[in-house]
C-alpha cells in the first residue's frame, strides 16, 4: 500500500511543479525515482529516458506508466499515470471554465489577442529547437532536405501529416542509418 | 452523449499521440490539425487560449490539452475519450516492447528515424507559429505584433524568462487594464 501512495508522491510533485510540458518534467521525475525513492539506478532511468523518447506520444505519461508498472503492476501504472495527469487537468478545466464564461468580454477578447504572439514565439522557439536537434543527428544538407520537403508536402502538396511522418521515419530507417 | 462522436475524439487524438515524435510538445500541431482542421471542433482563437492557458499551468501539456478538449467538445465522456486515446496507447506499447527495444536502442536504424523525424516536427510547429502570428496580425495590425513578437522572443531567450510568467504576465494586463469602453460606461 505505501508503495502506491509513493507512486503517487513521486509522480505527482513532478506534475505540479513542473512547468513547460512533459519534457520539462523529466529531471524531476528522475530525482524521485533515483534519487528519493531509489526504484532505479541513474543509468536504468537514462535507458528508459532513451527507448521512450523513441517510441511516439507524450513521454511523461509513458515514463509514469512504465515505473509505476515495474513498481506496483497494472494498479501502479494506474495511480502513477493518474498522478502525472490529473492535478494539472483539473486546474485547466476550471480556469478555462471560468474564462468560456466570459468570452465575449472586451476584455478576453484583448487577452485572446495580446497573447498570441507570445505563443507563436513559444512554438517558434520549440521549432527551432527541433531543427537543432536534427542538425546535430543528421548534418545540414540532410536536414534542409528534409525542411524542405515536408513543407512542400504538408502546405503545397497538402498531404496528410500521417504520411508526412511515416514517410520521414521511413527515409530516416534507410538513408540515414 | 452519441458514440459517434466519442469514437472521432478517441481517434483524434490517437492520431496525434501515435505520430508526435518527440513528447507532448511535438503533438501540438497534430491535435491542431485534428480538433480545429479534421474536426471542426475548435476554432483558431480558442485554441491558441487553450494552448497559452495551457503554458502557464504546470504538468505534460498534451494531457491538459486533451483532457480539456475532449471535455469541451464532449463532456465527461470526450474527457475520458481523449485522455485514453492519448495516454493508453504509447503507455501499452512501452510496457510491452521495452524488452525488444533495450537490444534495438542504439541501432541505427532507430537512430535514423529519430533524426528524420525532428525536422518534420519542426516544419510542423513553425506552421503553427507563423498562422497564429498572421492572424494576430489581421487584429493588432504589424507594428504591434512584431513588439510583442521581439519582447517575447528577448524574454524567453536572452532574459531566460519562464514563458509561464509572461504569458500570465499579458493576460493578468488583459483582463486588468480598464478598456476605453468600459471607461465611458461606468
Amino acid at each position: 500500500m505505501i508503495e502506491y501512495w509513493h507512486l503517487f508522491l513521486a509522480f505527482l510533485i513532478p506534475g505540479v511543479v513542473g512547468y513547460g510540458g512533459g519534457p520539462a518534467s523529466i529531471p524531476l521525475i528522475e530525482y524521485e525515482v533515483v534519487q528519493r525513492y531509489g526504484w532505479m539506478t541513474t543509468p536504468e532511468f537514462g535507458e528508459v529516458l532513451a527507448l521512450g523518447n523513441a517510441l511516439p506520444g507524450p513521454i511523461a505519461t509513458k515514463m509514469a506508466g512504465y515505473i509505476g508498472y515495474e513498481v506496483g503492476g497494472v494498479f501502479g501504472a494506474v495511480v502513477a499515470i493518474a498522478a502525472t495527469v490529473i492535478p494539472s487537468l483539473v486546474a485547466m478545466i476550471i480556469l478555462l471554465k471560468l474564462l468560456m464564461r466570459f468570452k465575449n468580454s472586451p476584455k478576453v477578447k484583448r487577452m485572446t489577442t495580446l497573447i498570441r504572439p507570445a505563443i507563436a514565439v513559444l512554438l517558434g522557439v520549440l521549432a527551432y529547437q527541433f531543427f537543432a536537434t536534427s542538425y546535430e543527428g543528421a548534418g545540414l544538407v540532410q536536414t534542409i532536405l528534409l525542411v524542405v520537403l515536408s513543407f512542400l508536402a504538408l502546405e503545397r502538396w497538402h498531404i496528410h501529416p500521417a504520411f508526412v511522418i511515416i514517410g520521414a521515419l521511413s527515409y530516416g530507417a534507410i538513408f540515414l542509418s | 452523449m452519441s458514440f459517434a462522436l466519442q469514437k472521432d475524439i478517441f481517434i483524434g487524438f490517437f492520431r496525434a499521440s501515435m505520430l508526435g515524435y518527440g513528447g507532448g510538445p511535438a503533438t501540438i500541431p497534430l491535435v491542431h490539425k485534428e480538433v480545429v482542421e479534421t474536426y471542426g471542433w475548435l476554432d483558431d482563437e480558442e485554441f491558441s487560449d487553450i494552448l497559452a492557458i495551457g503554458n502557464t499551468l504546470p504538468g505534460p501539456i498534451m494531457t491538459k490539452m486533451a483532457g480539456y478538449i475532449g471535455y469541451r467538445v464532449g463532456g465527461y465522456a470526450g474527457l475520458t475519450s481523449a485522455l485514453a486515446a492519448s495516454v493508453l496507447p504509447t503507455v501499452l506499447i512501452m510496457i510491452a516492447l521495452i524488452s525488444v527495444l533495450i537490444n534495438y536502442r542504439d541501432s541505427p536504424v532507430v537512430q535514423g528515424m529519430t533524426n528524420a523525424i525532428a525536422p518534420v516536427v519542426g516544419v510542423m510547429l513553425f506552421m503553427l507559429a507563423f498562422n497564429f502570428l498572421r492572424r494576430s496580425q489581421r487584429a493588432l495590425g504589424w507594428p504591434v505584433v512584431v513588439g510583442l513578437s521581439v519582447v517575447s522572443l528577448i524574454a524567453f531567450e536572452l532574459i531566460g524568462l519562464h514563458p509561464a510568467i509572461l504569458i500570465a504576465a499579458l493576460i493578468i494586463y488583459a483582463l486588468v487594464r480598464r478598456s476605453p469602453k468600459e471607461g465611458e460606461a461606468s
